[in-house]
């Protein structure tokens, strides 16, 4: 497989395209035409291939392009990578993770050479050869997770497992949909989704805990969630909200579909060896609406499930704003029909948009 | 330490000793009522109003007021409780004019904790916020630690986007001390900066900015 890696841009100007293959390989979040919150947890072994489910950490024509943006974001804000003294151990673990999964799932992209505790990593996209000594801060330019993560796409929360809570306790977030790791590292998994409307009384977060503390190793877990942005900005932190959230404000009829983007993350939570961590990759898709409708399933779904959000929903998702706005478009491309079950784009399945 | 201004009308609700914080999100801490606990050695850090849960401690404990070693910060309350306190009869008391010329001390103290050394702490969210994070990282496990609020609902809340903390917040939205945003406030609470969070409330709608209401109102 090759990948041909976009050279784009998130900000600014947003030059950021999906291609065709892109689309068609959308993680959809929707499997039925309505929305509430659930543990909708799963394995993590694989999935179709071609998917963004196949491979342990999904490479993708973004890559370059979402790496450089991750250094612009550190180069102005060093604390969005943060790691409290006792995860160091974590980190190490999360490196040798991703660079023994990229390297088997990609060896066209990746290599890892190991004799003992004397590593090389080659990172043929990104131009990187370097040979250091596994455990050795002395011999990496940044800490383990930083090092590794800024060569990987997604954002990266490492959780600390003690007295039956997950503690966040490090992580890189560039990309997150509004909430800021300099604030919420060091809270328990309960305090840090306080913010969250609806799903504490509905226990969701009580089960979703008890199964992340039994995830075990070589058995990762992966679930989807999703939101609205305008323009295909991967920094929506609310360290700059008071610069991009004007953005909100300028969608219209006539650029809705081009400007307002489907977010959706996956994430996956892996047991890490040594320190007995989990770690929870946040990997961040983004797709125009006006791409979203050019699969007939996807585009009548996605209206339906967008119109009967409950208020609160859309409210802490932060589009109910323009949530007229963008029920109006996406009514053009629904025809009424029903759509089949499950989240692929069933292209030769569904019928086209019957037009009228 | 100079006198500052009288102390304000204790039955105003937002000074009310006994405030009681309506039902809000996990981040939230939540406070309790001071009791004696039997320990080794007992540490009492208060400011302003916290010394009326301190002078009940004594009331109900004098034996383990007489052991104890009591930081007091007076903030807008003067001398009001200063004399009492000391009537009491604790073996150290230390008044301080702010939190922050204390902190040395503070820190000096708890190099020296031993198990069995019981942490009470009353008064203001944000000394209490501040005073656990100290303990904590000294290495004083929770269930050693009580907190009682009392006084001013005020709060210490972080900018979000500048990272600097404003002391003593009043009202909602209100100005950023440090880059000047206006900043709404929220519920949302970090126990590491003992602070809650402020965030920008215009940034949909520059300048459109509601008048600043005062906190619980």
């Amino acid at each position: 497989m090759t990948i041909q890696f976009n050279d784009e841009t998130f900000r600014d100007d947003y030059t950021f395209r999906n291609s065709p293959w892109a689309i068609k390989r959308f993680p959809f979040p929707f499997h039925e035409d309505s929305y509430m919150y659930s543990v909708n947890m799963e394995r993590h072994r694989g999935g179709p291939k071609g998917s963004v489910y196949e491979k342990r950490f999904d490479v993708d024509e973004h890559y370059l392009s979402e790496m450089r943006d991750r250094a612009l974001v550190l180069a102005e804000d060093p604390l969005r990578c943060q790691s409290l003294p006792h995860m160091t151990l974590a980190g190490w673990d999360l490196l040798e993770l991703i660079m023994v999964a990229k390297s088997e799932d990609y060896p066209d992209l990746f290599e890892l050479h190991r004799n003992g505790n004397a590593w090389r990593w080659v990172n043929k996209p990104m131009g990187i050869d370097h040979s250091f000594t596994f455990l050795d801060d002395a011999t990496l330019p940044h800490g383990p997770m930083e090092y590794i993560t800024r060569q990987t796409q997604g954002d990266f929360a490492v959780l600390d497992q003690r007295d039956d809570n997950l503690w966040m306790d490090a992580g890189m977030v560039t990309t997150q949909a509004d909430w800021s790791l300099d604030f919420d590292i060091g809270m328990n998994f309960f305090e840090w989704h306080a913010p969250v409307p609806l799903a504490h009384e509905m226990g969701v977060f009580q089960r979703a805990l008890k199964f992340l503390l039994n995830v075990q190793q070589g058995s990762p877990a992966r679930r989807l969630n999703w939101t609205m942005t305008v323009n295909p900005l991967l920094d929506t932190s609310p360290e700059n909200y008071h610069k991009w959230g004007i953005q909100k404000t300028e969608l219209t009829p006539e650029n809705v579909g081009a400007k307002q983007h489907l977010r959706v993350e996956l994430q996956t939570f892996f047991r890490l060896p040594r320190s007995n961590a989990l770690v929870f990759p946040i990997r961040c898709y983004l797709i125009a609406l006006q791409d979203v409708v050019s699969v007939p399933k996807w585009g009548r779904r996605l209206h339906r499930v967008i119109r009967d959000l409950p208020v609160e929903l859309a409210t802490y998702k932060g589009f109910v704003r323009n949530r007229p706005l963008i029920v109006e478009y996406l009514s053009q491309f629904d025809d009424g029909l029903p759509t089949s079950d499950g989240v692929w784009p069933d292209l030769e399945t569904e019928p086209p948009l019957r037009s009228g | 330490m100079s006198r500052r201004a009288p102390p304000k009308i204790l039955t105003r609700n937002i000074y009310m000793s006994d405030f009681k914080f309506p039902p809000s999100i996990k981040s939230r801490p939540v406070y309790g009522v001071l009791e004696p606990r039997p320990g080794k050695s007992h540490l009492m850090i208060a400011d302003a109003e916290g010394a009326e849960a301190l002078l009940r401690l004594a009331s109900e404990n004098p034996e383990i007021f007489s052991g104890a070693h009591i930081i007091y910060i007076p903030k807008d309350t003067g001398e009001t409780f200063v004399e009492r306190l000391r009537a009491a009869a604790p073996a150290i008391l230390h008044v301080s004019p702010s939190y922050a010329a204390c902190l040395p001390r503070l820190r000096r103290v708890l190099s020296d904790a031993h198990m069995g050394l019981q942490v009470y702490l009353a008064g203001t969210e944000g000394l209490m916020g501040q005073a656990m994070v100290e303990a904590t990282n000294a290495g004083i496990p929770h269930s050693a630690i009580q907190t009682e609020h009392r006084g001013s609902v005020a709060r210490r809340m972080q900018c979000v986007h500048c990272k600097g903390i404003t002391e003593d917040v009043m009202t909602d939205p209100f100005v950023c001390s440090h880059c000047g945003l206006t900043l709404f406030v929220r519920d949302h609470y970090s126990r590491r900066l003992a602070a809650f969070q402020g965030v920008c409330i215009d940034a949909e709608e520059p300048g459109n900015i509601p008048a600043p209401v005062e906190l619980y109102k």
